[in-house]
């Protein structure tokens, strides 16, 4: 059972994509990481050796943040640009698009879906 | 894309002056400035700009989480108002 930082990782999988199911590391991560542990990025999950799961999950430890603290970093980020009263906190707080995508249509990533507008006639087909 | 390192910050020069000059002062005032694409340095912190948006001088305070941000960033130039609707025109109508 290979268990990293909370996480636990798909046993039939090979580490490369495995180490991906953690928050916080990409493909680019998982292989660097594989790289400097030294560990076969082909080995499945289930095939890793104790010492090569300890290595990786001290490798983790110290040189990425995942999970929650990455998850608190990035909403203190958004806090802070909240607290200052800056543009891009006030689109934060509206749960519109932050990077001057264009709302008049789409944006639904960010809005949600679509509700309904009281009083709003729909558009008859010609 | 960020800008380049080599070439800073940038900052209006006439601003960078302006607050140069308050900062030898100890008297402290509003400077108001259109440059809305200046960057605030560490040295703005503790002024409080009068930012232009377009209409009038939105007064800004930097503190030290703004350094690095844009003064416009601070000073909005749209404003809305909510939708137009049976809502909004019921509420205009009979306020409460």
């Amino acid at each position: 059972m290979a268990r990293i930082s909370g996480v636990d990782l798909p046993r039939d999988k090979r580490v490369e994509i495995g180490l991906t199911y953690i928050f916080g590391i990409g493909l680019a991560t998982s292989q660097r990481l594989l790289g400097e542990t030294g560990v076969n990025p082909n080995t499945r999950v289930r095939d890793l050796s104790d010492a090569e799961v300890a290595r990786l999950r001290q490798m983790i430890e110290r040189s990425v943040r995942v999970e929650g603290s990455l998850r608190t970093e990035i909403a203190m980020n958004i806090k802070r640009l909240m607290d200052i009263g800056s543009y891009r906190g006030s689109r934060h707080r509206k749960g519109l698009p932050v990077r001057g995508q264009r709302t008049h249509t789409n944006a639904r990533t960010k809005k949600g879906p679509r509700r309904a507008i009281a009083g709003k006639k729909k558009a008859t087909k010609k | 894309m960020g800008r380049s390192i080599k070439k800073g910050p940038y900052v209006q020069e006439a601003l960078l002056k302006k607050v140069q000059v308050l900062n030898s002062k100890t008297g402290k005032q509003v400077v108001k400035t259109w440059s809305r694409a200046s960057t605030i340095l560490p040295e703005f912190v503790g002024h409080t700009f009068g930012v232009h948006n377009g209409n009038k001088f939105v007064p800004v305070y930097v503190t030290e989480n703004m350094v690095g941000h844009k003064l416009g960033e601070f000073s909005p130039t749209r404003v809305f108002k909510g939708h137009s609707g049976k809502l909004v025109a019921d509420k205009k109508a009979k306020p409460e």
